[in-house]
């Protein structure tokens, strides 16, 4: 099967190219600034993932910055877990080396997955958005499922309920000005939600992944509109200083 | 005057309303205690400089900006950081999370570092175009070339910390590359690692070069540059020294004081560069993958090797000159090695170098190809002094990497142009100068890049090429006509 060559062209918009690798990572349709698609993102992470991912250095709390208050926030995300403090770090209790030999690697920390995941073929937000999209049923592999962006992924498809079931199939595909086959992932089998609203969802999950890699990013980004306003003023303040002091120097 | 040298003139301070008597009171009482007056009349007030400085004259200050930058920053890092394998990489993420402006802080150090490199790089360029390095500043280009090497380290020391992959794997790779070097490597690199792998005991000592000892010879390092190009006074775009041309006070005529003209000049060029670094700290922190590498976002993992490990971005020409030198390329050093000796022996004029010429290029020849080509054997065989010759690619690949830094040393004796700007230098300098800026920023792409053909073909013509810049400089820059150089700076 080393032809095999995959795409995943479910209603790509965008697709960039990796570098060296066939898979080409569709574009992710995230916002940081929509919060309500940020807490929906919160509540799937922590629903889904966290119960075999840890994100050991974020905090509940933290989710303020979502628009969440503490009440919220330990009601709704922290009591699902045997009582723990709104201050708590979103660490788990699943033994990594369990883990191991259940899915033949251990479960990442995916607090900074968005930062690590990023290459020259496109964001880490991109390549969570094609790998959340892309497993598909494999009866070769130990859990049942493989994953178009990610070969032979240790992790099954814990959205499967949501999405539904994909199986490879040949599709024609337009390569280079000819037609190529390739195998693309197909829905077999549907889930609780829509195609379309699978991938809403896979985006809300992306645009918490992102913001909980780097939560200070937005208000670097404000602050720093602030800090170059005051440095334009400064340049042209200090270039008349510098003008009026070299008048006399020929 | 010689016994009343401690009763100094009264210092007399103006344009402070109400504030000139006591702070003209306090000056006087410090500076009949302490050299004040004249340390600011020697290096600012009366410290006279070229006035055609141009764009390329900014960045001495704007390195010292940064070094303080760094220095400061870094102590509040410091604050937070764990040194310990167990610990570095939450605590970094703490930094960036729970410190309040924790991130601020570190995206000025990490950014910081990159840039100081772009600003020394850009520094440096300016000494090879105007000839600074050139009597009488040989000394300032030396000990800038210490400080450098000493930038180089601290950047290696400093990119252990975060306890990343590419941290992890980058310290790995070069330190492995003493262990190619014969009899001693691998008790070197064992030693310089504190372990058979890098681990914690690696990344302490790393961290005690990275916040103390290097710090401390930067400083001492850029406080000697500055007194060395102060006593022998600042070079400049035209080449021309200012000194040879006083007027009657004594004062050279193509001079003004630093301060105020260059205080405010650079605050211009602070401001500038303060506005830039902000576009990149804010907005773009990693770079695209240069300043922050992706995969240092993963812990280290001892046992997870990353497909591809790139050294970060400013040291990339030399990573190039190492992987460039494999074993086929060999053939083409010793022949390298044999044509500069023949040029040496029919061209050079002094009868000591062709007789160096002589002695040392067929050891060279026979350290890098053997007698027969291809035979290998071994001296002291058993002995801890057991060495097989010839030596193989690898070591050549860490020493020409090696001497690809240190070259730069020699470049004050290997100019002999009559002009020491390349305004009045011939076209052979300029190209020279041109095809070696190009390439040095080629291998640095190729450096970056994983092994191809085609990038190790280009890397090793680029290696060759950037040792002809400097080895070949004594021919070129005698040999092409020159420009008459005005007897005063040009605005
Ligand atoms: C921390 C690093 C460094 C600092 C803070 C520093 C600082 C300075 C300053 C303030 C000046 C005077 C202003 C100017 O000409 O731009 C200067 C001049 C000079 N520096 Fe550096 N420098 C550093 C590194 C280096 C390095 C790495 C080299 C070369 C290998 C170098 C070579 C020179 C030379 C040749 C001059 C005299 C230039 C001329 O008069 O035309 N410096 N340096």
């Amino acid at each position: 099967m080393i032809k095999k060559i995959i795409a995943v062209l479910l209603l790509a918009p965008a697709l960039a190219f990796a570098a060296g690798s066939d898979v080409p990572l569709d574009r992710a349709p995230i916002n940081p600034n929509d919060m309500p698609s940020l807490q929906r993102g919160a509540a799937l992470f922590v629903n889904y993932c966290l119960n075999c991912h840890s994100a050991n250095y974020m905090r509940y709390n933290r989710l303020t910055d979502l628009g969440l208050n503490e009440k919220e926030i330990l009601d709704n995300f922290v009591a699902r877990f045997s009582g723990g403090k709104v201050g708590d770090l979103m660490k788990i209790t699943m033994d990594l080396e369990d883990a191991k030999t259940w899915f033949g690697a251990a479960p990442p920390d995916l607090t900074v997955i968005a930062r690590s995941r990023s290459s020259h073929a496109g964001s880490g937000a991109d390549w969570l958005y094609t790998y959340m999209r892309g497993f598909y049923r494999d009866g070769s592999r130990p859990t049942g499922w493989n994953n178009v962006a990610f070969p032979n992924v240790g992790m099954p498809h814990v959205l499967w309920g949501l999405q539904g079931e994909q199986e490879l199939k040949p599709a024609q595909r337009r390569a280079e000005g000819y037609m190529a086959t390739v195998e693309k992932p197909v829905l077999t089998k549907p889930g609780k939600l829509s195609p379309l609203e699978y991938d809403r969802a896979v985006a809300d999950l992306v645009n918490y992944l992102v913001y909980m890699a780097e939560p200070a990013a937005q208000s670097r980004k404000t602050i720093g509109m602030l800090v170059l306003a005051f440095l334009t003023g400064l340049i042209f303040l200090v270039y008349a200083m510098k003008k009026s002091y070299w008048k006399d120097v020929h | 005057m010689t016994m009343a040298a401690t009763k100094k003139e009264p210092v007399v301070i103006e344009g402070a309303g109400a504030l000139n008597t006591p702070l003209s009171g306090l000056l006087t009482w410090v500076d009949q205690r302490f050299p004040l007056m004249s340390l600011w009349k020697d290096h600012l007030a009366e410290y006279y400089a070229p006035k055609n400085f141009n764009f390329w004259y900014y960045f001495g200050l704007l390195a010292m900006l940064i070094l303080v930058l760094q220095i400061v920053t870094g102590i509040f890092l410091v604050m937070h950081y764990k040194p310990s394998a167990a610990e570095a990489f939450a605590s970094v993420e703490y930094i960036m999370r729970d410190v309040p402006g924790g991130w601020l802080i570190r995206y000025m150090h990490s950014t910081g570092a990159s840039a100081f490199f772009v600003v020394i790089y850009l520094h440096m360029f300016r000494g090879l175009m105007y000839g600074s390095y050139r009597a009488p500043r040989e000394l300032v280009w030396i000990f800038g070339m210490i400080i450098y090497l000493c930038l180089m380290a601290e950047a290696f020391f400093g990119y252990l910390l975060p306890w990343g992959q590419m941290s992890y794997w980058g310290a790995q790779v070069i330190i492995n590359l003493f262990d190619a070097l014969p009899i001693i490597g691998p008790d070197l690199s064992t030693w310089i690692r504190g372990d058979f792998v890098v681990g914690d005991a690696t990344l302490n000592r790393f961290f005690a070069f990275h916040v103390i000892a290097i710090p401390l010879a930067l400083l001492a390092l850029v406080g000697a540059h500055i007194m060395a190009l102060h006593e022998v006074g600042s070079n400049n775009p035209d080449g021309v020294e200012i000194k040879e041309n006083k007027n009657a006070a004594g004062k050279p005529v193509d001079g003004i004081p630093f301060h105020p003209y260059y205080t405010v000049k650079d605050s211009l060029g602070v401001v500038v560069f303060a506005f830039l670094f902000c576009m990149v700290m804010f907005f773009a922190p990693e770079m695209g993958g240069y300043f922050l590498e992706y995969n240092n976002f993963i812990p280290a993992d001892p046992l997870k090797t990353p497909p591809h490990i790139a050294p970060v971005w400013y040291f990339t020409p030399y990573y190039s000159i190492l992987r460039a030198v494999t074993e086929d390329f060999m053939f083409w050093l010793a022949l390298g090695v044999a044509a500069y000796a023949t040029l040496i022996v029919f061209t050079s004029r002094g009868c000591l170098s062709k007789i160096l010429a002589v002695l040392i290029a067929p050891v060279v020849i026979f350290l890098m190809k053997g007698v027969g080509f291809g035979m290998t054997f071994t001296l002291f065989r058993g002995t801890f002094l057991e060495i097989t010759l010839p030596l193989e690619a690898k070591v050549w690949g860490v020493i020409l990497m090696g001497l690809a830094t240190l070259i730069f040393f020699l470049l004050p004796w290997l100019d002999k142009s009559p002009v020491k700007s390349i305004r009045y230098k011939g076209v052979l300098s300029r190209w020279a100068l041109t095809i070696f800026v190009a390439v040095f920023l080629i291998l640095g792409y190729y450096g970056t890049q994983p092994v191809t053909d085609l990038g190790t073909l280009i890397s090793q013509i680029g290696t060759l090429l950037y040792f002809a810049f400097f080895l070949l400089m004594p021919w070129y820059t005698q040999m092409e006509q020159t420009r008459p150089v005005p007897s005063r700076v040009t605005m």
